[in-house]
């Protein structure tokens, strides 16, 4: 089998992701099931009013966190299906050459969608053991009546065999997709066809360094590593700031475990993205050390391209959590009383931004390190 | 002048582990042009490794004249390449993103070198200077790399089966280019190869096999690319 299971397995941060969501909206749509079979029997208006804010409270946390986090899976996924076809062009060209198709191939990406059943199984698992005290929580003060805790099997069945499906799916035509290309192309493995690349636009302005073009070129000729490093930034900042101020929006119990969660990603997201960044790099950094250019210097060129975009990826993820709260507040909660302000947190911003800089600044370092360790020959033999 | 003083070598581990190089010794003189010479295994670019400080030896010592090479630390050994030395790989290894003019520059910011342009024209490359890797042929991007590696005026240049990917033609042209521009420049040559025909070109050649070396002998006579059978 041309994509194995190890390859699947590298999909870690898919099945993280998709635990996450998972255990989120198994717990908020099983309790909506669960508290809309209970709707008949509350008599006091107070109740309802509670009832009400439990139910849009359990939709906005299901739409948000499980719209928010599928949207992170699937572009993580497509990310990880170009790249693979991106790193193994000359074994993928060779299978075709010899007369697969491209479906045959392609085929053998249903592999990936196993990283989103792992996530989804776990999430879901955890979640009905998490899910007693959450039923308790969420009626802590017995403004309903008791709400019994039951199994749905569509819940089974649309939070993890479809999503499964739906990805293993997704990673087959996007894989065909992207195989629909010459057979030459996939051998050549160059970077780029001869068709694609354009001049850099800067290149006659003046005289650049050559490590001033390499930073420009990296960038310019790495699309979709730019493009997941400013997506992981966007998740990380979005994610880390959304989930302190849903501490103020919702219960303690939620609050704590969206912020978790919120951790978990954004930890993931941006390692997994720092991965992929130097290890996309590994020959080039190779080949400027043998020729002597210092750590410091291959570091600057070739990471220092992608810290612009990991920083505008921040911005937008930073405007993106406030409007996406905003609207939360200004729209779903409009008629329940009791919700708290909501408000920019400057602090909050500041400190998530600190610990950004220091873990990309951090994870930089230390992957260069490794790559350093390496020998020259390893590389060259790859 | 190089000296190599019982160098060895191995890989792998414990009980896994294998020699390649079994105490190597020799001296090459400043403008040498010298040709590893072996066999597929003989620890020839092994050898190459360790004497440009690509690598760092088991035991043994390297002197680039007062330079002891495996005594300095990463940082040193990096600057030590920065200021003397200059590769030429069989794969070539430029940087696709890059056309022939950056790839040459790369080098040529090492030196501060900004008549870079000649070494390019020197190659026969003048009117590609704007074409990708990709648009090129073996022996175009191998002429590059010449030029990349010369663009930093190094004081000795690795080549490591330069002409292995080559054909006949390309590789004389290219073996041709690399003897012209020492003589220009004056630079040490150690080439590592396994085609016997390459070795007449040089003035001292060392013969390797399972790790040691076999010989060394001196040439009389220096034979040009075009006078050396393929």
């Amino acid at each position: 089998m041309l994509v194995g299971i190890r390859d699947a397995a590298k999909l870690v941060g898919i099945a993280v992701i998709s635990c996450c969501a998972v255990l989120v909206c198994t717990m908020f749509l099983n309790f909506y099931l669960d508290v809309i079979l209970i709707e008949s029997k509350i008599t006091s208006e107070l109740s309802m009013a509670f009832y009400h804010a439990q139910v849009a409270s359990a939709k906005v946390v299901c739409l948000v966190a499980g719209g928010c986090l599928l949207l992170t899976a699937v572009v993580m996924l497509l990310f990880y299906v170009k790249h693979y076809i991106d790193t193994h062009k000359k074994e993928l060209g060779i299978l075709k050459a010899l007369g697969y198709s491209n479906l045959k191939i392609a085929e053998n990406f249903w592999v990936f969608g196993l990283s989103a059943f792992f996530g989804t199984a776990l999430g879901f698992g955890g979640a009905f053991l998490l899910m007693p005290k959450f039923y308790k929580l969420q009626n802590q003060e017995k403004l309903l009546p008791e709400i019994a805790m039951h199994f749905h099997p569509m819940l089974f069945l649309c939070l993890v065999l479809l999503p499964t499906l739906a990805f293993a799916l997704l990673a087959i035509g996007y894989a065909w997709k992207k195989l629909r290309q010459p057979v030459l192309t996939l051998l050549r493995d160059t970077l780029q066809s001869r068709e694609k690349i354009k001049r850099d636009p800067k290149s006659s302005d003046r005289e650049r360094s050559f490590l001033e073009d390499l930073r420009g070129s990296i960038v310019r000729t790495k699309k979709a590593l730019a493009f997941f490093i400013l997506f992981s930034s966007f998740c990380f900042s979005s994610m880390l700031q959304m989930s302190f101020s849903m501490k103020d929006l919702a219960s303690k119990m939620m609050g704590a475990m969206i912020f978790l969660i919120g951790l978990t990603l954004a930890f993931t997201t941006l390692l997994l993205a720092v991965t992929t960044v130097v290890k996309g790099n590994t020959k080039t950094i190779a080949m400027m050390r043998v020729f002597g250019y210092s750590q410091k210097e291959c570091c600057g060129a070739i990471l220092g391209g992608y810290r612009a975009l990991s920083y505008a990826g921040f911005a937008l993820g930073t405007v993106y959590q406030y409007g996406l709260l905003r609207l939360m507040v200004d729209l779903v909660f409009l008629e329940i009383a009791g919700v708290p302000d909501y408000a920019f947190d400057v602090p909050v911003m500041l400190v998530t931004l600190g610990v950004f800089v220091a873990l990309y600044e951090i994870l930089m370092y230390v992957y260069l390190e490794k790559i350093k360790r390496i020998s020259v020959k390893e590389i060259m033999l790859e | 002048m190089i000296q190599v003083k019982e160098v060895t070598k191995s890989y792998g581990t414990d009980k896994n582990r294998f020699p390649v190089l079994k105490g190597i010794s020799l001296v090459l003189k400043d403008g040498d042009f010298a040709v590893i010479l072996g066999a597929s295994g003989s620890g020839k670019s092994t050898l190459l490794h360790v004497i440009s400080g690509l690598e760092r030896p088991d035991n043994g010592q390297v002197w680039y004249g007062e330079t002891e090479l495996t005594s300095l630390s990463d940082k040193e050994l990096t600057e030590f390449r920065k200021e003397n030395t200059g590769f030429i790989f069989q794969q070539y290894y430029l940087l696709p993103q890059m056309d022939v003019d950056k790839n040459v520059k790369m080098g040529a910011d090492l030196a501060g070198n900004r008549e870079y342009r000649t070494v390019i024209e020197a190659v026969g490359l003048a009117e590609k200077l704007h074409k990708y890797p990709s648009q090129l042929s073996g022996g175009e991007q191998q002429r590059v790399s010449v030029a990349r590696a010369l663009a930093k005026n190094p004081r000795v240049l690795f080549l490591d089966e330069p002409t292995g990917a080559l054909d006949e033609e390309t590789g004389r042209q290219v073996l041709d280019y690399i003897c012209r521009l020492q003589k220009e420049y004056r630079f040490t040559i150690v080439m590592v190869t396994h085609n016997q025909n390459i070795a007449e070109m040089a003035n001292t050649v060392i013969q390797m096999n399972s790790g040691k070396i076999r010989d060394i002998y001196e040439n009389q006579v220096q034979k040009t690319a075009y006078e050396i059978g393929w």
